[in-house]
């Protein structure tokens, strides 16, 4: 025999250490429960955040960060200024500038059910004239019916947006579906798809510019003669790759005269920041995770503690058969932090299968990030020593003889 | 092999209680020894101090020349894995192992491989008459059976000693015929035993028997038999 053979080996460690789970399932399984419920719950928030953010980017990256809108702002001297009639136009003809649509709040206008709603119950909704392209520039689409032509854009017909339609109440689009708008009954031709990068055009009930120019006045006179708008948004593309040189022209190409009146954004930066929302995580439910780890951890350390006193003459005979203190110590030690690694497995396995099932409805990518599992599991066993720790260094101090001693 | 020189074993501060007053005595390799005396004679005491599971309060146990006063935690566990067997009247069985595998924990510390404590326990049960419930949880023995199994276990190892606490205490007669026909047949092979009985017809059997009565050696009866 070898003069230091007194040490187990790491299979034979394994087998001390799970004797007694071994012994007593139900209750190893119970008490592991609590340890996987409360990494179920971590890792389920960390995974469902960081899923909910990857579909979010790759919601934005569908719709592309290279879309600008051009608004008119304020004047210097107060009061709201205008875009030029000519300004969409004049942005058409910038460099890397692929696409640009336009639409003109009409502000007189509201837009309601039918004529018996009080004028005072808007809803929130815009009533806005647009160019025939506005669906390509925004990369969204028809959700019901058809968008407007060059002929509905002439008669008294609407599209509506997606956030509009909601809230007017109208989820199909029938033949004499119609809207009151603007003091008059204008037809539903189609219901948009929701159009993220333009929150405006959602709450909006769409109208082509010569129906606005027709049946709603809306019209300048430029040098004597009738024109449709000016426009009050204008949505730009450009080239990806040339994004900020096109932006840094943007309001000086659309009102050189006085281009600190106009207001260039990058509507994609809200669901940049967005996303950025979505990955930090619900410290709600994060919170409720660790509670739920710490009473695991207690349950642990109280059936440790009642498996050392139930386990004494086991206990006895291991020192007879020659265990020694730090042996009996590292066996109860490594049943604790065994149960809590089983328990942490669970837990980590169901709160990936949450997220995976509530991902997958989503339609998300799936993401656990490695953090959420490592963490986890790492947690298990430091919670496993923590609660093991008194239980072992009482069955480690229990003198064999008061172990081997049977009441 | 062992030697006990003037021990003392005191339980308690106040009051204190002595369990065993200046025992000394000796047992040579190849005794078969049985310790008897009423309860409270100190017996249980006496076997755990030769065991090293208590240490005395006064007077010096030697196993093999070494005193075991001066072995630390660690090394007194050695001695016990190697030199010592125990065998105690409620069998202490694991229920959830064979008893192949019970038989094999004798030697789980003390560093022999798996396989060679598997092959040695099986050696182990075939000396006590049961190769062949190996693979039988204890729970499925009877008394006698699992008493064997316990015996199977301390002897597996080769100790310089066996020391037995009651083994019969806890079986009927004929059971308890047939464990101490097997001590002395194991007795007979060389091994060194000591056992505690109460049941003086028992320990008339055996070569040597010492008496005890409140902590003190009275009587040490056959030690020049063997």
């Amino acid at each position: 025999m070898s003069a230091d053979g007194g040490r187990l080996g790491l299979k034979d460690g394994l087998r001390v250490a799970s004797v007694g789970l071994r012994a007593r399932r139900l209750r190893a399984a119970l008490s592991a429960l609590g340890i996987a419920i409360g990494t179920a719950a971590i890792v389920g928030v960390l995974g469902l955040s960081s899923s909910s953010q990857a579909g979010l980017i790759a919601e934005i990256n569908r719709l592309g960060t290279n879309l600008f809108t051009v608004e008119a702002g304020q004047r210097l001297t107060g009061g709201e200024a205008k875009l030029p009639l000519e300004a969409p136009a004049r942005l058409t003809l910038l460099d890397d500038v692929q696409r640009v649509a336009h639409t003109a709040r009409l502000k007189q206008d509201d837009v309601y059910r039918n004529p018996m709603i009080p004028a005072a119950n808007t809803g929130g909704l815009l009533v806005q004239a647009t160019s025939l392209n506005l669906l390509s520039v925004l990369t969204t689409g028809v959700a019901r019916g058809s968008w407007l032509n060059e002929g509905t854009a002439r008669e008294p017909v609407a599209v509506l947006g997606a956030g509009a339609a909601a809230q007017l109440g109208i989820d199909r689009v029938e033949v004499d579906q119609r809207i009151w708008l603007g003091g008059q009954w204008f037809n539903v031709a189609g219901i948009l798809q929701p159009s993220p990068l333009a929150p405006d055009v959602d709450a909006s009930a769409l109208i082509g510019y010569p129906a606005a120019q027709q049946y709603l006045g809306y019209v300048s006179i430029v040098r004597g003669e009738a024109q449709t708008g000016p426009p009050s948004s204008i949505y730009v593309r450009a080239a990806t790759g040339h994004e900020a040189a096109v932006q840094s022209l943007l309001a000086q190409t659309a009102n050189p005269e006085a281009p600190n009146e106009v207001k260039v954004s990058q509507p994609s930066d809200v669901l940049t920041a967005r996303a950025a929302a979505a990955g930090a995580f619900n410290s709600l439910f994060l919170g409720l995770g660790v509670v739920a780890l710490l009473v695991g951890a207690v349950g642990v350390a109280n059936i440790m503690l009642i498996s050392v006193l139930e386990r004494r003459s086991e206990i006895g005979l291991r020192r007879a058969l020659g265990a020694t203190e730090g042996q009996i110590r590292t066996q109860f030690l490594g049943e604790s932090i065994l149960l809590a690694v089983i328990g942490g497995v669970v837990g980590v396995l169901a709160g990936a299968a949450a997220t995976a099932v509530y991902a997958n409805v989503k339609r998300w990518a799936v993401v656990i990030p490695a953090e959420a599992w490592s963490g986890g599991i790492a947690s298990a066993i430091l919670i496993g020593a923590l609660a093991g720790l008194l239980p072992a260094i009482r069955a480690s101090r229990l003198p064999p003889t008061v172990a081997l001693r049977t009441v | 092999m062992l030697e006990l020189d003037g021990v003392t074993k005191v339980y308690g501060e106040q009051p204190p209680v002595p369990a065993l007053r200046g025992v000394s005595l000796s047992v040579r390799r190849g005794d078969l020894v049985a310790i008897v005396g009423p309860s409270g004679s100190g017996k249980t005491t006496l076997l755990h101090v030769m065991g090293t599971l208590e240490r005395p309060t006064r007077g010096v146990v030697r196993i093999g020349g070494v005193d075991a006063a001066r072995l630390n935690d660690r090394e007194v566990s050695r001695l016990r894995a190697r030199e010592i067997g125990f065998v105690f009247q409620q069998f202490f069985l694991a229920e959830h192992a064979t008893v192949r595998e019970n038989v094999a924990d004798g030697l789980l510390y003390a560093g022999v491989p798996a396989a060679e404590r598997h092959r040695r326990a099986d050696e182990a049960l075939d000396r006590v008459g049961l190769a062949d419930r190996a693979h039988f949880k204890p729970t499925k023995l009877s008394g006698g059976q699992r008493q064997r199994v316990a015996i199977a276990r301390a002897l597996v190892g080769h100790p310089a000693i066996v020391l037995a606490d009651e083994p019969t205490g806890n079986l009927d007669s004929a059971a308890g015929a047939s464990i101490m026909a097997l001590l002395r047949a194991l007795n007979g092979d060389g091994a060194t035993i000591l056992m505690i009985t109460h049941d003086a017809g028992l320990a008339e059997k055996l070569p040597r028997q010492i008496r005890m009565l409140d902590g003190e050696v009275v009587s040490d009866v056959g030690r020049d038999a063997s």
